[in-house]
């Protein structure tokens, strides 16, 4: 096999497995932006996936399955936020929870689903014209899903609101000095809620995505720990939205990776390198921190409440 | 002029409190779990009868519950000791691992005489575990790396270590075309009460760790140095408290215990390694909710995982007697998870109704 196709099978695969990581982190890096941790990616990924492929399988209808992969993440993490927010609950053991009762309950109601080929799949585009340039067009422009580039899209859309807008001010505020974003009127709990459903809301599509586009079925435990690898990925991204691309880039090229070397290496070993991998980067990414801090939202992971520090 | 629901800081709970409080939090999730029985076209109340009667309605039951909090209380008592230091070790279920890899390598492949042979894997397994346990310690105190993605991270590893190991190099020979390694020898075998499957040494080690931890915790420098830790890092800074060394020690113990429970898995019900999801079956994770549940006291989370290993058990008894999914087990503890942090807020803040006055800086909702 020569450079190129090695290459295009590389890149091109590393944006098919990256797309559910990129949808997910850019969820996690805005409700960690308003200061709230959701633990819980991994469940509500797993309802994704299980509601995007009932929903599609019953109705014939790929893109109503994303939408009840949507609403369902979005629920969920209703709840997550209700417990934190409201409820004042520590975030750790809620997203905790809520990944336990996602990952319990698609087992629990997907077991009739388990095993069937999904009858209506999302199929892959190819962008005319694009795709014909040499090396880079059929690297990034054949053969991939539309949720691809939506999530790319997604990506720009978030960076610029988070940095460039009055809401992205009102957010990093909120995550960072909850008290002062208080006292000139900015509405806190508010705010978290609606980061924290944002966060679901895209967590929910990327678990769609695995079981609708990527392998067009249901298995239990299909999320196989991304939503673990998506809140590391969030701090490897330096909570940026942008910094996220490259990242989920960059573990999808290793999960690809992970296919390629089983020639040589046990197929085992090979799926534990993504794990050992957000190990080793965010050691790398400590590293660094003496000289500069790495932007972690000051109030990430604290409940606020008027008048206590 | 209007009434408003206000929250104010409650002091210190009392024990009664707190235990009335962790008691609704289990009783509204069975409530809620009620739709999942529901599904399955079963009463509530003959499922709810039936995991009585065959639990704690009979000694058999009532020894498949104690079986199954064994590993619970070890990975439990660990769990609540770094909980009070603040370190969030998500990791029992690779630690536990650990000890089971390290409980089989000595049972299969070392040639100790017998007496020392269980007494060797014990130790084994503590090892492991305390190593496993104790890189993200040294991980987050000297490069900032977040113990949560750490310890869980390590979880992944570990498993697929396990499963690479059954499927490779330790696949027994006498095992056809199935994961396993070989059966351990019969000095490798824990001793049970008899008609039961419960391995009582585990059981007593289980105990002992959590009177060793609760004393640790309150007689010694070193608990006096985790609580402090726990309670103020700037107060643990002016103390001149060594964090490093407190949070090794913490994860070395945390670590290690969830290692014991992995070699009493091995040595007292599986007699040979094999794939994870038959060795644990999500023991660590359910053991983060034992510790919650006991508020980080090791005493306390011996009692919290004969709750856990009930619902273990239910989850048996329902597979065999009502045809449920295993896959409730899961359900149940997510539910009981969410209400007990739920009705935290019961605990410490009291909720006053007050008249709202207009003009007030700070008056409006939040």
């Amino acid at each position: 096999m020569d450079w190129q196709t090695w290459l295009i099978g590389i890149v091109g695969r590393a944006l098919a497995y990256g797309t559910p990581l990129l949808w997910a982190t850019l969820g996690e890096v805005y409700a960690e932006r308003a200061g709230v941790v959701n633990l819980g990616i991994e469940g509500m990924m797993a309802m994704g996936a299980l509601m995007a492929f009932a929903t599609a399988q019953t109705t014939g209808d790929p893109w109503l399955g994303l939408l009840a992969a949507l609403a369902v993440g979005g629920v969920l993490a209703l709840l997550h936020a209700f417990l934190t927010v409201t409820l004042r609950a520590n975030q750790y053991v809620s997203g905790l929870s809520l990944t336990l009762l996602g990952l319990g309950l698609s087992g629990l109601l997907g077991r009739g689903w388990e095993g069937i080929a999904l009858r209506a799949p999302l199929p892959n585009v190819t962008i005319p014209g694009l795709a014909s340039i040499p090396l880079l067009g059929p690297m990034l422009f054949q053969d991939e899903s539309i949720l691809t580039y939506l999530g790319l899209l997604l990506a720009v859309v978030l960076w610029i609101v988070l940095w460039r807008t009055r809401w992205g001010i009102v957010i990093r505020a909120v995550g960072e000095a909850p008290g002062a974003a208080d006292a000139v009127g900015i509405n806190v709990a508010l705010v978290r809620y609606l980061c924290v459903v944002l966060g679901g809301l895209l967590a929910g599509v990327a678990g769609g995505y695995l079981s609708v586009v990527y392998r067009p079925a249901w298995t239990e435990g299909m999320s196989a720990g991304m939503g673990w690898v998506v809140i590391a990925l969030t701090i490897f991204a330096s909570w940026d939205p942008l910094q996220a691309v490259g990242g989920a880039l960059l573990f999808g090229a290793l999960y690809h990776l992970s296919f390629r070397l089983q020639q040589w290496v046990a197929p085992e070993l090979l799926k534990l390198m993504p794990y050992a991998f957000a190990i080793v980067v965010l050691a790398f990414v400590g590293l660094g921190k003496a000289q500069r801090r790495r932007g972690a939202p000051a109030g990430l992971g604290l409940p606020y409440v008027r008048g206590e520090r | 002029m209007s009434w408003r629901l206000r929250l104010e800081r409650s002091v210190t709970p009392s024990r009664t409190t707190v235990l009335l409080v962790s008691l609704l939090g289990v009783v509204a999730a069975l409530v809620f779990a009620v739709p999942v029985f529901w599904a399955y076209k079963v009463s509530p109340w003959t499922a709810y009868t039936t995991i009585a009667q065959r639990s704690f309605g009979s000694w058999a039951g009532f020894m498949e519950v104690l079986r199954r909090a064994i590993p619970l209380m070890l990975c439990g008592v660990g769990l609540a000791l770094a909980f009070r230091a603040r370190f969030w070790n998500i990791g029992a279920e690779g630690q536990l691992l650990a000890g089971a890899v390290a409980a089989t390598g000595v049972a299969l492949f070392t040639k100790i005489p017998a007496p020392w042979l269980l007494p060797a894997m014990f130790g084994a397994g503590f090892l492991a575990g305390a190593l496993w346990g104790a890189v993200p310690a040294v991980l987050r105190l000297k490069l900032g790396v977040n113990e949560v993605i750490s310890t869980l991270m390590l979880n992944y590893v570990m498993i697929y270590i396990v499963e690479w190991l059954v499927h490779g190099p330790w696949k027994g020979k006498t095992m056809r075309g199935f994961a396993y390694t070989d059966f351990f020898p019969a000095a490798a075998q824990l001793p049970l009460i008899p008609g039961s499957r419960v391995h009582w040494p585990t059981l007593v080690i289980a105990v002992a760790a959590a009177l060793v931890v609760a004393l640790v915790l309150s007689r010694t420098r070193l608990g006096y140095e985790i609580r402090v830790v726990g309670q103020s890092t700037d107060a643990a800074r002016y103390a001149g408290i060594d964090f490093l060394k407190v949070m090794v020690a913490v994860m070395v113990l945390s670590g290690g215990l969830a290692g014991l429970a992995g070699v009493g898995e091995m040595a007292g019900v599986h007699y040979r390694l094999r794939s994870p999801t038959h060795i644990s079956m999500g023991y660590g994770y359910t053991a983060i909710i034992v510790a919650w549940l006991a508020r980080g006291s090791p005493l306390a989370a011996l009692f919290t995982a004969l709750l856990f290993g009930l619902i273990f058990a239910a989850g048996d008894i329902m597979k065999a007697s009502l045809q449920l999914p295993a896959q409730i087990v899961g359900v149940f503890n997510g539910l009981i998870l969410f209400f007990i942090i739920g009705s935290e807020l019961l605990l410490y803040w009291r909720i006053k109704w007050e008249r709202g006055w207009t003009g007030k800086p700070g008056s409006s909702g939040s």
